[in-house]
């Protein structure tokens, strides 16, 4: 329980954080992305200056944090293990930025824009979610989700009759 | 010509670390959007709990800021159905695909000093500035 309020304040913080900056505009986000305006006077840097903000807040809160051999209300830290560059890392980076730079949103913003950036904003979660789908299909075959399957073979009723509780 | 707001860009971001930080010294967890949300669907009623939480947070944090300055900045999404829709699909798998976002590999990653998120950070942000540079401009426009 007390962990499920942590993160629901730590939720609630990202979101005010977010709006504060107005990243949950794309808007303002693609006027960062958009370098050709810095020659003709109307790019806007303020997504560095949050990234700035957000990096060195983490960096000094991180070297605090880690200085106790586990967290407030868990057992253990759960850090990234993985250290190789490979293909996937390069390729989903390649693939979330061209869709970032298509709209503007990142998953994050486009969350907390849920509500003042109703509907559009909900048309672009709900791809979202599609999106993870499937990558979960394609790439967590080995975890299925629901109770295991019946193995091949196994005397089960024909699926018309399952569930039927009529005499 | 674009309105630069770097002051409340910048107390807006230590938000976000002090939120990172929080998550991290409490639950001991990354603050990464994507794999708080790509994770739900697998993980256990446990830890299902604190990512849907967040994520309730996360929705309802900008209501909380209409509630204390009784204004919001607009959200413009000032590009066609279709493209939201591509756009959401390739930033959903491409996530899930490399491991994190802007916050995990952006923030958390960086702050962290990962090589991992150096790179991928790089990446998301170049290949976002072209792609952006495509639609705005054209090729060679």
């Amino acid at each position: 329980m007390k962990r499920i309020l942590a993160a629901l304040v730590c939720g609630l913080l990202f979101g005010i954080g977010l709006s504060l900056a107005q990243m949950i505009n794309p808007q303002k986000v693609l006027n960062f992305l958009d370098l050709a305006a810095a020659w003709s006077g109307g790019w806007d840097p303020s997504l560095a200056f949050v990234l700035a903000g957000a990096i060195v807040t983490t960096a000094a809160g991180y070297r605090l944090a880690f200085r106790r051999k586990r967290p407030l209300l868990a057992e253990s830290f759960s850090l990234p293990t993985g250290r190789r560059i490979d293909a996937r890392l390069i390729v989903g980076a390649t693939v979330f930025g061209a869709g970032w730079g298509l709209v503007g949103f990142c998953p994050g913003p486009a969350l907390a824009a849920l509500g003042p950036g109703w509907p559009p904003a909900a048309v672009f979660v709900l791809a979202m979610l599609a999106g993870m789908a499937v990558f979960r299909l394609l790439f967590e075959r080995r975890r299925p989700l629901g109770p295991p399957r019946i193995a091949a073979g196994h005397r089960s009723p024909p699926i018309g009759l399952t569930g039927s509780h009529r005499p | 010509m674009q309105a630069f707001t770097p002051v409340s860009a910048f107390f807006g971001g230590v938000m976000i670390g002090l939120s990172a930080v929080g998550l991290m010294f409490l639950n001991g967890r990354i603050a990464g959007i994507s794999g708080i949300v790509g994770a739900v669907p697998a993980a256990g009623a446990a830890d299902a709990g604190w990512r849907l939480a967040f994520i309730a947070g996360l929705i309802a944090g900008p209501f909380v800021l209409l509630a204390i300055q009784g204004a919001l900045p607009p959200v413009v999404v000032d590009v066609p159905m279709p493209a939201v829709v591509a756009g959401g699909l390739l930033v959903g798998f491409g996530t899930r695909l490399g491991s994190g976002c802007t916050s995990g590999h952006g923030v958390c990653g960086l702050a962290r000093l990962s090589p991992r998120s150096i790179v991928a950070t790089a990446v998301f942000t170049g290949t976002a500035m072209a792609t952006v540079a495509l639609v705005r401009h054209g090729l060679g426009s």
